[in-house]
């Protein structure tokens, strides 16, 4: 075995032994992504000197008996996620060459959890898409079939984690791309609850949506990183301040007893492989004394309409700023204030991106406001109410990532409503502000992986790793490893 | 025909907190440019705002001394639109749910009292400014002021005339700078106005058509800019034409207006809530605790020196308009003076020194101690009026009592009759004309030799006893 293809508590049991360095271990993960970078394509950036000088100090530490469980172990960030000093260009011609002079909350926990830093993750431009082919840069593959995409947005973290060119990764989540993924890619990802990880420092897509989640290699590994990311951040104001449990001592609590519900509605459009799989997963819940049964979560039809204005809306927003004035690309056409926007923003952003804007910038209208974004939020309340409905009854809802398996590379890519229409699964999630964490769960009929998507209540993350690892540790999807 | 003008007011006004409204740089005018901003006033990737809860404070403050509703659930919202001092390209504001509500403040206008309505305050942050072409055809911006934290005030079309306005504008003035959240220094730029005005013939209930006119920065420029939009729209209703909804732009130093934009080109800012800021949730106990630091507004300070002081309503308005002043004055009186003495000081020599001296009251170099003994010293006859003066003056250089600079100026009045017998009766000898003239009836022979004891005294004989002295051995010799 190599040591990229370790785990996180693997790693950390082998350096805190001193069997092995987190310059070895980094370097053999700098070693994996030279081999297998040009034909998965999924860092935009990698600093192999930073890395190992980073890993050097991680060994310093270690040796002085100051390491943490992430001490020393190679990372890679979703490049939406400030690193100071570190280019973060959200796979947008727009910021090819900003280099944010602050860290990102969660870049500043990993620092001080002395995790190493390998590169910035490519994604779909301004984390837009369902398939990481978005990016300004390039397409990232999935690590299981190399015509695949890897899913989206954060489709490169997920890949890296699948390929072994980092032992764990951050994504944002918006209306799944963390998840969607993670399923894609046969690896772990989980949507913390809103609150729960501060935002400062994300590039914001849509604020009341966006959430940094953990993509790792298994469940442990997601609670440990968990634990270093969640938390009270006084920058973020929609930060919350709690007490929070070591999301690592829940999970082998086991399932017994638990009362898991599955949605009708979400199997209605899943393919018959990724359905079976859900199956299957029921099957070994009961087997571990958990009571199954179906549920009705029909407001969840709403869902994706109400996401796509809700977070199109905030993105035209958020993303005004890019104008050119200030950071960021600028054009060399104008002769006036008008066409420094106009020009800066049309060679700036692509296609998706701008499609987004104008989308939000209409349904924001003066005349549209009531009939879209109000009517938006109105679906909204009704979906949170109805997902604490079945929270009252559930400690967690059992659904599929997503109807399919990883589709082509350019399948979807000229048809967003379709590509938008796969987001079913993920998107009622974001719009209920709860945590949701999709875990490998067998393979399709192509070969191609599926994951299983565990959602719960508010702030329920324990539970819900507690629920990811019962099956994880009783099916061997996880361990499955692509070749490459 | 005659028109009635309809006027109401947006006043801006910036709050004077230490730092800004969503991050932690310090709130002050006059810092280099580009030096008093950050990441998260400058909007950059992935900042986010978080609420300066003293702007809230401030607001509320502000509500409550214009007699406002403070909204128990309020919001913020963003206000889209693109412009290079607005780096996040929306301002941060309060759209349908602001923070005060329905409230109301009296202004007074050639001794007419009269209430205006003030529909709401809201908050929300400034904008950077541009700096013009200092290089060729380029324009920079200075990004010191975004974030800087404002309230806005809109009232409801009560006004009526420009000096309506103009004193409604004064009065709010006044009050903000009593409960301290607001400077409103207009060279500062910290106070702002837009005027909406129509006009609609006498006697019809219905309003006119209104024009908004923006960039308005002074008291004086805000009656003149009302007094040029009525007589613009008079003339063009009186020629038979329409007032069409539009912005204009107001231009001080021509002392004319612009057409900004039509009401086609106007906005629409897309508000939409701000996703990064939670609601605003006022409780109850909150509320209270503010309106315990509300001092005495000034329209009840003047009824009080009007009723306690004796002091006429001109006096009692210059004095209570300037908050400062009238601290010092009641300072003063506390310490036992004569509120009508210490008004004349006041608005006399005093606000002359200060205005040479290019001092606001605030920077006034002594205490009301000091003003209060100088006070007593000619009182009690130690000087004259006119040496006062000269005592005062010297309070603005040095940080000497009254009592050490009038020994130190050689001002000290002598008022020992005793002492002064000899000087009346040799200045008599010595103007045989004047006590014959006096003995013909011709009393202006006493101020001529009173005058001239003052001047042997070198001005220190005290006036009163010399006159007395003079006008008894004058008696004397025209009985003898």
């Amino acid at each position: 075995m190599q040591p990229y293809e370790l785990t996180i508590h693997e790693s950390a049991e082998l350096l805190r032994d001193k069997k092995i360095s987190s310059r070895e271990l980094t370097q053999s993960v700098l070693d994996r992504i030279n081999a297998v970078e040009d034909r998965v394509s999924s860092y935009i950036t990698v600093d192999a000197d930073a890395a190992l000088a980073c890993a050097d100090k991680a060994d310093a530490r270690i040796a002085a008996g100051e390491a943490g469980p992430l001490t020393g172990i190679p990372a890679a960030i979703k490049d939406n996620i400030c690193t100071k000093d570190v280019a973060t260009t959200c796979a947008s011609k727009m910021l090819e060459n900003f280099v944010p002079p602050y860290d990102a909350f969660v870049s500043k926990r990993l620092k001080d959890a002395g995790a190493v830093l390998v590169g910035k993750a490519n994604m779909d431009e301004f984390a837009m898409g369902s398939s990481t082919e978005t990016s300004y840069f390039k397409k990232t593959r999935n690590p299981y079939n190399l015509d695949r995409v890897p899913g989206g947005s954060s489709g490169g973290s997920a890949a890296a984690v699948a390929a072994d060119e980092a032992i764990f990764a951050l994504g944002s989540d918006t209306g799944g791309s963390v998840r969607q993924p993670a399923s894609f890619c046969s690896v772990v990802g989980l949507k913390p609850t809103y609150g729960l990880v501060s935002r400062y420092g994300l590039v914001a897509f849509a604020s009341s949506l966006d959430q940094i989640g953990p993509i790792t290699k298994d469940v442990t590994d997601c609670a440990t990183v968990l634990n270093a990311i969640a938390g009270h951040d006084a920058m973020d104001s929609t930060s919350v301040k709690m007490d929070l449990p070591d999301y690592c001592s829940g999970l082998n609590a086991g399932v017994k007893g638990k009362h898991i519900g599955v949605p009708t509605s979400y199997l209605t459009g899943a393919r018959d492989d990724v359905r079976k799989c859900v199956e299957n997963a029921i099957a070994v819940y009961r087997s571990l004394g958990a009571e199954v049964e179906e549920c009705d979560l029909s407001s969840t039809d709403y869902a994706l309409p109400a996401y796509y204005i809700i977070s199109s809306a905030e993105a035209s927003s958020n993303l005004a700023r890019f104008d050119g004035v200030k950071y960021g690309y600028r054009t060399e056409n104008f002769d006036s204030l008008t066409e420094l926007y106009c020009n800066t923003r049309a060679e700036g952003f692509g296609s998706e991106v701008k499609r987004r804007i104008m989308l939000g910038t209409y349904a924001l209208s003066s005349g549209y406001y009531d009939a879209y974004y109000k009517k938006a939020l109105q679906a909204r309340t009704l979906i949170k109410r109805n997902f604490d409905e079945a929270f009252a009854k559930f400690d967690a809802l059992l659904t599929p990532a997503y109807p399919t398996t990883a589709f082509s590379v350019g399948e979807k890519a000229n048809n967003p409503v379709e590509m938008y229409a796969g987001d079913l699964c993920t998107v009622s999630v974001n719009i209920a502000g709860l945590p949701a964490i999709v875990l490998p769960g067998g393979f399709g009929t192509d070969g191609m992986p599926i994951g299983i998507q565990l959602i719960g209540n508010a702030f329920s993350e324990q539970t819900l790793l507690g629920t990811a690892y019962a099956l994880e540790q009783n099916t061997d999807a996880h361990t499955v490893r692509p070749t490459l | 025909m005659n028109y009635e003008p309809v006027i109401g007011l947006e006043f801006h006004a910036e709050l004077s907190t230490d730092t800004k409204i969503y991050c932690s740089c310090k709130n002050e005018f006059g810092q280099e440019v580009n030096t008093s901003c950050c990441p998260v006033c400058t909007g950059m990737p992935g900042t986010l705002p978080v609420l300066n809860k003293k702007v809230v404070d401030y607001a509320i403050k502000a509500g409550l001394a214009l007699n406002c509703s403070i909204t128990r659930r309020s919001k913020q919202d963003r206000k889209n639109y693109f412009y290079p001092d607005l780096p996040k390209a929306y301002q941060v504001s309060q759209f349908d749910l602001p923070l005060c509500t329905d409230g109301w403040v009296e202004i007074e206008v050639d001794g007419v009292k009269k209430r205006i309505g003030i529909t709401r305050i809201h908050i929300e942050e400034d904008a950077g400014k541009l700096i013009h072409a200092p290089l060729g055809n380029a324009s920079l911006v200075d990004f010191n002021r975004c974030g800087v934290p404002l309230i806005e005030i809109v009232s409801e079309p009560d006004l009526r005339s420009a000096k309506e306005a103009r004193a409604y504008m004064e009065t709010l003035k006044t009050i903000l700078s009593y409960i301290g959240v607001s400077d409103c220094k207009m060279e500062e730029g910290s106070l702002r106005c837009d005027i909406n005005v129509s006009l609609r013939p006498e006697g019809q209930d219905e309003f006119g058509t209104r024009t908004e006119m923006k960039n308005v920065s002074t008291f004086s420029g805000g009656e003149r800019a009302i007094e040029y939009e009525i007589a613009r729209q008079t003339e063009i209703l009186n020629a038979g034409g329409t007032i069409d909804q539009e912005t204009r732009r107001w231009d001080d130093v021509k002392g004319e207006n612009v057409l900004l934009r039509s009401k086609e080109e106007a906005h629409d800012y897309r508000y939409f809530p701000e996703p990064d800021l939670m609601p605003i949730v006022v409780d109850e106990e909150w509320i209270q605790s503010i309106r315990a630091e509300l001092p005495e507004l000034p329209g009840v300070k003047k009824a009080r020196y009007l009723a306690e002081y004796g002091i006429t309503d001109y006096e009692a308005g210059l004095i209570v308009d300037n908050k400062e002043m009238a601290h010092f004055y009641e300072e003063c009186i506390a310490l036992g003076a004569n509120p009508k003495t210490v008004a004349n000081w006041v608005l006399g020599d005093i606000s002359r020194f200060l205005k040479d001296a290019e001092m606001s009251f605030g920077q006034i170099p002594f205490g009301a101690d000091r003003l209060c003994a100088l006070i007593k010293e000619i009182d009690g006859g130690a000087i004259s009026g006119t040496a006062g003066k000269k005592v005062l003056s010297a309070m603005f250089e040095t940080a000497k009592t009254p009592a050490e600079l009038i020994e130190e100026l050689g001002l000290k009045q002598i008022s020992d009759t005793s002492a002064l017998e000899a000087l009346v009766e040799q200045v008599i000898a010595a103007n045989p004309q004047s006590l014959d003239d006096y003995k013909n009836g011709k009393t202006r022979a006493l101020g001529f030799l009173v005058g001239q004891c003052m001047k042997e005294s070198r001005g220190k004989g005290n006036p009163q006893v010399i006159n007395q002295l003079v006008l008894q051995r004058l008696e004397a010799y025209k009985n003898a």
